[in-house]
């Protein structure tokens, strides 16, 4: 019987190394269709099925505890490579990983160190000094606002780029920042939000930037409702409210994904840094904002742009010393 | 006049942040006082609030959505009495059981309905209760103090802010000046007395529970289709439903302190939404977890005993057997 068993396995095993790797895709807590990150891994792995013809799997996870079960599951399964979406994944990855060194792995916004796993990590403050830049130069009262979703470094790292880029394109610029909470409720908490928002409009704010997942939509439609504007995050959300959305932040998480998929199994591991020199972070700009970025507001941004990727401006990464010149927390 | 300019748009917000969490305690309220746990608040409060943007999205009618939110939590309420009246289980589980099975079937529902990763579409302004403009709010603006007052901070709420406040001095003399309120309080302390009496146990605790599924049903759709807010994100209830029952507890199960409860601890939200300004108030920085932690601790100052004693009702949390 044993005899039986282990040859079923091997002959399984062999079935999975021989045939097509089909990739897999692991989103955060938040859910696909968060309109922001989640939803845009999601259309990177599409772009990848579009072009190739080819499927993928996928999960949403409901809680914290089904991470490690859900990598193993699509390692067992054959899945090559897996990708995950949010810096979540990190410690059930460490785990993971070196039980199945033949599976490729990549996560993103996060660093985990294993000859199996890409880290792709995405240059959040060069984006948000972009975009704070962009929000000093559209506010009228001299104030702009942050509404940060779960207070964590990555998310203070925003909030310290936003801050600088802020104050940056005008001197005595006012920035206030607000974090929505300490638990993974503060992603999904819109009524919060708007209630942040409401009080940063008490205290002059005329442009907020949302960096918060679902607590944004909150962020975003108030704003919209109270005639300010707002700055969208990671995937380009200025569709969701036309000519109230200023501009959004982008992080080209689909452009992750869909390179990891792009590579299959041939991925290559390791670190890799996603900013504004390789278009891994950027601001958006499209039909339904380009009537509120004016031509001098995109000839300062180009030119700070072109500045960061030479090196000339330096924008301080929160992450890496935990600590914030522009901004006290 | 400063300090007005500070002060009104904190005690706005508080009006605003304590609504849901007022609706939700007087739920419980009736609930508890007829002696049926429930600590299933913050689940019919986030099915309510699914169905309701599900509706108005669906309808364009916001009103249509309030009733179909009150329906979505009255059918949980039937299903918490059916588990702890009718068959006398365990009041805590089955509550536990209901939060459980909203947080899940909501975003399921929306998901398969909307496509949209358990969120409803957003809802457009016909779609959702929009802030009323009381009488003569505009006109008595410029009116020194008591203008700006009444303009930014009794008038321009919606009007399921309005329902919640009338809410506390109805529920006041329910209980405590009709004979229905009586006998309510009464099943709540001593069921057997009631059914001597030749009241139905059953029949007063099922409307307990009944009522409780409305106004958690209107709590609900206040969390999702009045302004600002404007749709269903999944989990959006985030814990509302048990700051409430602690405000319950914090208010002894009695309707007036159940509104002062609230306020307060909407206050607490409404500051820790401003740091900087109370900073500037206060001159030293507030620990925002500190605030966060507070109704809560509040609640087990109380519940120890240490300020005034908070006395459940008697025979909460045990189903009635007819002895035979």
């Amino acid at each position: 019987m044993k005899k039986l068993a282990t040859s079923i396995a091997l002959a399984l095993s062999l079935a999975s190394t021989t045939a097509f790797a089909e990739p897999a895709v692991l989103y955060d807590l938040g859910g696909k269709f968060d309109k922001s990150f989640n939803e845009s891994a999601y259309n990177g792995a599409k772009r990848w099925a579009d072009e190739t013809g080819e499927k993928f799997a996928e999960v949403e996870i409901q809680s914290d505890a089904q991470r490690e079960q859900a990598i193993r599951r699509f390692a067992e399964a054959g899945k090559n490579p897996i990708v995950m979406a949010g810096f979540s994944w990190a410690t059930p990855l460490g785990e993971v990983a070196k039980d199945y060194p033949d599976t490729k792995f990549s996560i993103i916004d996060m660093v985990v160190d294993a000859p199996n796993i890409k880290s792709t990590v995405f240059a959040a403050e060069q984006g948000s000094y972009l975009v704070g830049m962009l929000a000093a130069l559209a506010s009228k009262n001299g104030a702009v606002g942050f509404i940060g979703g779960m207070d964590i470094p990555l998310i203070r790292t925003f909030a310290c780029g936003y801050a600088q880029g802020a104050k940056d394109a005008k001197e005595g610029m006012k920035v206030v920042s607000n974090m929505t909470g300490t638990t993974p409720s503060a992603w999904n908490d819109p009524v919060k939000g708007s209630e942040l928002t409401l009080a940063q409009i008490s205290q002059d704010v005329d442009v907020v930037f949302a960096a918060a997942g679902a607590t944004g939509v909150g962020v975003l439609q108030t704003a919209a409702d109270k005639d300010i504007l707002s700055i969208g995050v990671d995937a380009n959300q200025n569709y969701l409210h036309p000519g109230k959305v200023l501009t959004s932040m982008l992080k080209r998480v689909d452009n992750a994904v869909y390179n990891s998929f792009k590579a299959g199994v041939d991925l290559e591991t390791g670190f890799n840094q996603m900013d504004l020199s390789n278009e891994g972070v950027g601001y958006a700009l499209d039909e339904h904002n380009e009537a509120l970025i004016t031509d001098e507001m995109k000839a300062a941004v180009e030119a700070a742009k072109a500045k960061i990727i030479a090196g000339d401006i330096k924008v301080h990464n929160y992450s890496s010393d935990e600590s914030c010149p522009s901004y006290e927390f | 006049m400063e300090l007005l300019t500070l002060l009104l748009p904190i005690l706005d917000s508080t009006v605003r942040s304590a609504t849901p969490l007022l609706l939700a305690c007087l739920a419980g309220l009736y609930s508890e006082r007829a002696g049926i746990f429930d600590i299933g608040l913050e689940g019919k409060m986030l099915a309510s609030a699914f169905m309701s943007a599900a509706i108005a999205y669906t309808t364009g009618n916001v009103w249509v959505g309030l009733l179909a939110g009150i329906g979505a939590s009255l059918a949980l309420s039937a299903v918490h009495g059916l588990a702890s009246i009718t068959y006398r289980g365990n009041q805590l589980i089955s509550g536990v059981a209901i939060n459980f099975f909203a947080a899940g079937m909501a975003v399921v529902a929306a998901q398969s309905w909307f496509g949209q990763g358990g969120q409803t579409p957003r809802l457009t302004d016909e779609s959702r209760f929009s802030p009323i403009t009381l009488p003569f709010a505009e006109t008595l603006q410029d009116t020194p103090i008591i203008g700006p007052i009444y303009y930014e901070l009794i008038s321009g709420h919606t009007l399921l802010v309005y329902v919640a406040m009338l809410a506390v001095p109805l529920t006041w003399f329910v209980l405590y000046r009709t004979r229905f309120g009586l006998r309510l309080r009464a099943v709540g302390e001593n069921p057997s007395a009631v059914d001597t009496a030749g009241v139905s146990v059953i029949g007063l605790r099922f409307a307990a529970v009944a009522i409780c599924g409305v106004l958690c049903g209107i709590a609900g759709a206040q969390l999702a289709t009045a302004e600002p807010a404007a749709g269903f994100v999944k989990d959006m209830t985030a814990g509302r439903g048990f700051i409430a029952l602690a405000a319950l507890i914090f208010a002894k199960w009695r309707p007036w302190y159940a509104l002062f409860a609230c306020l307060l601890f909407g206050f607490l939200q409404a500051i820790a939404l401003r740091p900087d300004q109370i900073e500037l108030v206060l001159g030293f920085k507030v620990q925002l977890q500190l605030l966060d932690a507070l109704p809560y601790i509040l609640t087990v100052v109380i519940l120890a005993g240490f300020v005034g004693k908070a006395i459940p009702p008697r025979a909460g949390g045990e189903p009635y057997v007819k002895e035979r």
